[in-house]
């Protein structure tokens, strides 16, 4: 019914089963919204917030979707501004991965605020002291540049590439697709950077504070960095998912393992730059603060030693020494541990800048105080995953998104029409010694 | 915020927030219009078929 829409080259499932993969998707995403609408009109009381977590859950996905969105960024000035052609494959995918991030994080804010209608105030009333309101500056605009990006793949659908303006609109954005791309570099940069920097201008928290240059500290360059290299990571992860769901190859190898190769070494500094951080902090920095190592983490289920250990050691080094040997990144089992590690790795990472920070006690008087968060937070969390799902599962099907799809997937013709142009041309070509089921 | 708005401040940190965010809008508006404007012209120097 909808085959005129479906890029030329490719196959689809039937639409009834695309359908209802839609449904299943969608009755997650009404969950969320429900859930969202419940915090829109009764209040932030519908989470566990308190005087301890001022943050709920959806913050920490918050950071997280924005992190592992970073592939987006990293992926577009790989391409196109360092020229790494052979990205052009997996540069569609990574960009509409980071459209569906950085919406999500947009759409977390807009919970979060309680107040959507004033969102606006943070642009006209802007305090400038704060390293959030540049997070809200450089996510917006960012936002636009990922739009941006993903109009083109969309105006090669079928059907729209045959009006004459949107086809030169989508082949002229192509062209100066490499001012976008330095352009959502940089206000990635800054707005991947003051995320970790809220949290190491936080001189009242021990557990998060750290020098840095000018008004930067240590966090904010490692917040850019370790988004830098687990980004890319996320899209291989979203490929191979998707790959495995649709049951296709869809990315050529030399793209991934590219990919994978950067990243692996970004992995790999990030990890030692992290490592250097954290003997600084747990020798120098703490210590001046009156506090030890073992004061920030405690026998208790979320915030025990195993978490520095798993995110340095298990989450960092371990996939980094994987992806930088062509051994390990060929082989698809380790990649896909490697990239799995990568993702849970920065994800960890956030969860500790935002939650641990706030459940370490700095006062004499203060306890370690746990957080589970309502089924709200659940579900306004889960609600950008729903949302991501449909979103992939839409542009999959109409939008060229993987420009090699075709030729790793060479179309046979059904057996129907196999038998029909059997029927045309019944005995042309047969070999007389063959009868013509064996021809 | 602009200049003219009665909670602007002639200092470094309204001029390097506000100036970069609308530096940046400026770039992206710039850019699409380009595209648009030549778009529009494209389109009307072809004779109906796009694909050139």
């Amino acid at each position: 019914m909808d085959s005129a829409l479906i890029p030329r080259g490719v196959k689809r499932c039937p639409l009834w089963q695309f359908l209802l993969f839609i449904g299943a998707a969608g009755i997650v995403l009404l969950w969320g919204v429900y859930a969202m609408f419940l915090c829109w009109f009764k209040g932030l009381n519908q989470t566990n917030m308190n005087d301890y977590y001022g943050f709920a859950l959806w913050i920490w996905a918050d950071l997280a979707v924005i992190a592992v969105g970073g592939g987006a960024f990293f992926t577009g000035l790989l391409r196109y501004i360092f020229g790494k052609d052979a990205l052009k494959n997996i540069i569609n995918y990574a960009v509409l991965i980071g459209f569906i991030c950085y919406s999500s994080a947009l759409l977390i804010l807009a919970i979060d605020i309680g107040q959507p209608l004033r969102g606006w105030f943070i642009f006209w009333h802007a305090n400038v002291h704060s390293m959030l309101t540049e997070v809200a500056f450089c996510l917006s605009c960012y936002f636009g540049v990922l739009t941006i990006e993903y109009i083109p793949l969309i105006l090669e659908n079928r059907q729209i590439d045959k009006v004459p303006f949107f086809h030169h609109l989508g082949h002229n954005m192509h062209e100066v697709m490499a001012v976008f791309a330095a352009t959502g570099a940089f206000l990635s940069f800054f707005h991947q950077g003051s995320l970790g920097g809220v949290a190491g201008v936080l001189f009242g928290r021990p557990f998060a504070f750290r020098e840095g240059i000018f008004i930067w500290p240590w966090t904010f360059f490692l917040f850019t960095w370790s988004a830098a290299a687990c980004g890319p990571c996320f899209t291989i992860l979203v490929t191979k998912i998707t790959e495995k769901v649709v049951g296709k190859k869809l990315v050529k190898d030399n793209a991934i393992e590219l990919l994978a190769k950067i990243s692996g070494w970004m992995l790999l500094t990030y990890t030692i730059a992290k490592f250097i951080d954290t003997w600084y902090w747990v020798t120098v920095l703490a210590p001046s603060q009156g506090f030890t190592l073992m004061d920030f983490y405690s026998n208790n289920p979320l915030y025990g030693i195993w978490i520095l250990i798993t995110e340095i050691a298990i989450c960092g080094l371990v996939p980094a020494a994987i992806l930088i040997t062509p051994k390990g990144r060929k082989n698809p089992v380790a990649l896909w541990i490697a990239i799995s590690l990568a993702v849970v790795g920065v994800c960890l990472n956030r969860w500790v800048m935002v939650l641990q920070i706030m459940a370490v006690p700095v006062m004499t008087f203060d306890n370690w105080v746990m957080y589970l968060p309502s089924w709200q937070e659940v579900a306004t969390t889960i609600l950008p995953g729903a949302y991501g799902v449909i979103l992939i599962a839409i542009s999959y099907r109409y939008l060229p998104v993987f420009p090699n799809e075709a030729e790793l997937n060479p179309m046979e013709p059904l057996p129907a029409e196999e038998a029909e142009e059997k029927s045309v041309e019944p005995s042309v070509d047969l070999e007389p010694e063959l009868t013509p089921a064996e021809a | 915020m602009f200049p003219f708005n009665f909670e602007w401040i002639w200092d470094m940190g309204h001029v390097v927030f506000m100036g970069g965010l609308w530096y940046a809008l400026t770039i992206l508006g710039i850019g699409m219009t380009y595209c648009i404007i030549k778009a529009a012209m494209d389109a009307s120097k072809d004779n109906g078929d796009p694909h050139h």
